[in-house]
């Protein structure tokens, strides 16, 4: 939304003029960004035409949108495979029953690659459980800097030196720890889900953790006041003043965080080659064919969109928890 | 035959003993750790008990000669041995190794230097061994297109043609011309126990360009000590990117990689390693000696599904070869288009643009009994990795036999090709005669430069190399 239209909003409250007004601003709001999505597609198209990559040529929307189609057509090859393997499994653990009553048949999961859309789930999988670990533990200790002075100053030189670490630098580390530390003979989650969450967390600790401080620092005199009069224990000054004070804070720094966490996920797959859509670009280059290219755009796109959907989702949840609501959110 | 097997020989049955001549040959042909002549033709018999693991993951790197394990997925030969597999191709040959060694893969295709360097302590140190041999051949050598202008120059041509094989006597005044120009010549390997690390040491050298020593006893691994030509590693799939952006002038690479260059028209081939060392071996499916002696049921089946897929390449003269290049363009698998990888797989190789020749032996999977690990061929890498300092003093014959003897292991792959041939689904004429086999090959001498290799005596090979490290030589 243009700050234009804010402005002509908000001056004009004339009740003559809202019904015209209403229907200009939804013309805006929904032709002004297919008007951007179309000039991005036309330049991109122009552009992509012009560039010559050993590879090709670099892939213009068409090719873009043909290898969108091949994708879902190779997921669905596959699944009828993995219905197949099921089935052949089924009939193989029959027949040694038959021969070896003891055996206990145990069906086994389908052994195929992941396709497209396999590794989209693996990525949001991983990244919400890091975003959740590292929430976990950013949003109390965050509490404790705001409150207490000494404890922010104690940590506080930690936090801007971990701060701006790259989940590059992080990953060799966490990868010889997790495979050192994380052993057992079935394990719940592979050693690669771990090590890519565990980054993840690690990098996604940050905003929030600083987010948090800050807000619950800047809680309103008075009501510190007030939970003073009234001798709240720290327990119910956290649950009644503390904790709804800040939250907008809080969830400004939640939202940096999982948009971190998102883009540092991506580099971790690729970098440890674990599963997840940054295997997928990272295959995809290594294979060098005439359609890698567009895969690897179809990737892109899938990331920005996925990316922009996960910061809409907290910004709804933010909208809802928070007890300004006259507060601008965008 | 070795001291320590004729001792552990000694222990075993008395009723062995009776029949030296018999113990001679199954004693050649068996390991270490195996236990007694006896028991092994006994076990020939019996059925292969079911696989103590089930659930397995090999790893690959993307590679055409990869394909026995893609064809025995894909054909459903591993689950007929009641395995279920799980395929992952790897980033790059050291992280392949390491996942091997700590478990993460239960098996790998490996370069054949890989478990021979793992075992003798050559970088990360550890015991892996192979029962299956993957492929002949599927190696080249590729030139920058600049490089390949200055070399044609100095190549005797034949109809508008050049006269093949090219040798490296063609490239060493344009090393001269760079090393003139202040320009270290580089070129790419893709790992330094790997097979293209050493012919492409071995051609070099046969044209007279000095490759550079290792020097590991010092520290010293970058193999460039006195180089003329300096290697270094790029992972196979990143070696036409790497040319391109001009960091190296060339490479040795197996396929596609090398067809990649000449479809991109970044580069141009200049030898395969057919014409090289003929008939050479390449990869192997290796894995952890742990592994096998927890699973060693799982193991015999494996290879047994291997052999299966390496004669389902091979059949009818090369007649599934195209079905085999659709598997390999799955993006899963090695992914690049399917005419960039049928170009080598189906008898065929381009040189420059345009010029495409038949080499209808450049990708061998079981023919010449492609598949068998053969003790000499362990050899020939143990030479080659004393020839270039890695293994950096003197080491006797007995000790090159004991170690291929520790690392391959026909044994285990004769159990499986019996197995196969009781259940009718392989010819014994199809294998080497297992009784009599004594795992050397007669005395190689299709060598580029014409230097016979018997693997009986690794020392006397040494010292018949012009370049190279020879008996106690030392840096």
């Amino acid at each position: 939304m243009s700050s234009q239209t804010i402005v002509k909003l908000m001056t004009n409250k004339l009740p003559s003029n809202v019904g015209s007004n209403v229907i200009f601003a939804t013309l805006n709001n929904m032709l002004l960004p297919i008007v951007g999505i179309l000039l991005f597609i036309g330049l991109w198209s122009m552009v992509a035409s012009s560039i010559d990559t050993s590879l090709g040529k670099f892939p213009g929307p068409k090719a873009v949108y043909e290898q969108t189609l091949t994708l879902y057509d190779e997921h669905r090859a596959q699944s009828e495979k993995e219905t197949a393997f099921y089935e052949r499994q089924e009939k193989r653990n029959a027949d040694r029953v038959a021969k070896d009553p003891t055996y206990v048949p145990k069906t086994r999961a389908f052994t195929g690659a992941p396709t497209f859309f396999d590794q989209i789930w693996t990525s949001l999988y991983t990244v919400s459980v890091g975003f959740l670990l590292a929430s976990i533990i950013a949003v109390p200790l965050g509490i404790v800097c705001g409150l207490s002075k000494s404890a922010y100053a104690a940590i506080n030189p930690l936090i801007q030196l971990f701060k701006p670490v790259s989940p590059l630098a992080w990953l060799p580390l966490v990868t010889m720890i997790v495979s050192a530390v994380y052993v057992s003979d079935d394990p719940m989650f592979a050693k690669s889900f771990v090590t890519s969450a565990v980054t993840v967390a690690l990098c996604c600790l940050w905003p929030t953790l600083i987010n948090t401080a800050v807000g619950v620092s800047s809680i309103d005199k008075d009501l510190v006041n007030v939970s003073r009069v009234l001798r709240l224990n720290t327990v119910t000054h956290i649950q009644k003043i503390v904790l709804p004070s800040s939250i907008p804070m809080i969830f400004t720094g939640l939202r940096l965080s999982l948009g971190i966490g998102w883009m540092v996920l991506i580099a971790a797959e690729m970098l440890a080659q674990n599963p997840g859509l940054g295997k997928f670009v990272w295959d995809e280059f290594q294979n060098g064919s005439s359609n890698s290219l567009a895969r690897i755009m179809v990737a892109v796109l899938t990331i920005g969109l996925i990316g922009f959907l996960l910061d809409r989702l907290m910004l709804a949840v933010q909208k809802k928890v928070s007890w300004d609501k006259t507060q601008v959110l965008r | 035959m070795t001291t320590t097997q004729q001792r552990s020989d000694k222990k075993n049955t008395s009723k062995s003993l009776f029949n030296l001549r018999k113990l001679k040959a199954i004693g050649m042909a068996l390991s270490l750790f195996t236990l007694s002549s006896a028991s092994l033709v006994a076990n020939a018999q019996e059925e292969i008990g079911y696989p103590e693991k089930e659930e397995l993951k090999f790893g690959f790197i993307k590679l055409t000669d990869m394909a026995p394990l893609a064809v025995a997925y894909e054909k459903g030969y591993f689950e007929d041995e009641g395995l279920y597999v799980t395929l992952e191709a790897q980033a790059n040959w050291k992280v392949l190794l390491d996942r091997v060694i700590t478990g993460g893969l239960d098996g790998a295709h490996m370069l054949a230097g890989q478990p021979l360097g793992a075992t003798i302590g050559y970088g990360t140190e550890a015991h892996i061994m192979t029962a299956f041999s993957m492929d002949l051949n599927g190696n080249g050598i590729t030139v920058s297109n600049e490089v390949w202008a200055k070399m044609k120059k100095n190549i005797p041509h034949e109809n508008g043609k050049p006269v093949h094989p090219i040798k490296a006597d063609a490239l060493a005044p344009v090393i001269e011309e760079y090393k003139q120009a202040g320009k270290p010549f580089n070129m790419g390997m893709v790992f330094p126990v790997s097979t293209h690390n050493y012919e492409l040491r071995y051609w070099l050298a046969a044209g007279g360009i000095h490759p550079g020593y290792y020097a590991p006893h010092k520290g010293d691994t970058s193999g460039q000590i006195d180089a003329q030509a300096l290697l270094s590693v790029t992972p196979p799939p990143q070696m036409p990117s790497t040319m391109e952006a001009g960091t190296i002038y060339g490479y040795c690479v197996g396929e596609p990689w090398n067809q990649q260059a000449v479809f991109k028209g970044i580069g141009v081939p200049v030898i395969t390693d057919y014409q090289i060392w003929k008939n050479n071996p390449e990869k192997v499916f290796g894995v952890s000696s742990e592994w096998q002696e927890k699973y060693p049921n799982t193991h015999i089946r494996v290879v047994k599904a291997m052999i299966r897929a390496a004669m389902w390449l091979d059949e009818n003269n090369n007649a599934n070869r195209p079905e085999a290049v659709k598997i390999l363009a799955k993006s899963s698998y090695v992914g690049a288009d399917a005419d960039v990888i049928a170009n080598s797989m189906t008898g065929t190789f381009e040189f420059e643009k345009g010029d495409k020749r038949e080499i209808p032996d450049f990708n061998v999977f079981f023919r010449h009994h492609a598949t068998y690990p053969y003790y000499s061929d362990a050899i020939w890498y143990l030479t080659q990795m004393r020839r270039w300092g890695q293994i950096s003093e003197q080491k006797s014959d007995d000790w090159y036999v004991d170690i291929a003897k520790k690392v391959y292991r026909p044994d285990i792959y004769t159990k499986a090709a019996k197995a196969l041939i009781a259940e009718g689904k392989a010819k014994a004429s199809d294998f080497p005669d297992f009784a009599n086999e004594s795992g050397f090959k007669p005395p190689q001498s299709e060598f580029i430069d014409n230097i016979t290799f018997d693997g009986t005596k690794p020392n006397a090979y040494l010292d018949s190399f012009p370049i190279g490290m020879k008996s106690d030589d030392k840096i």
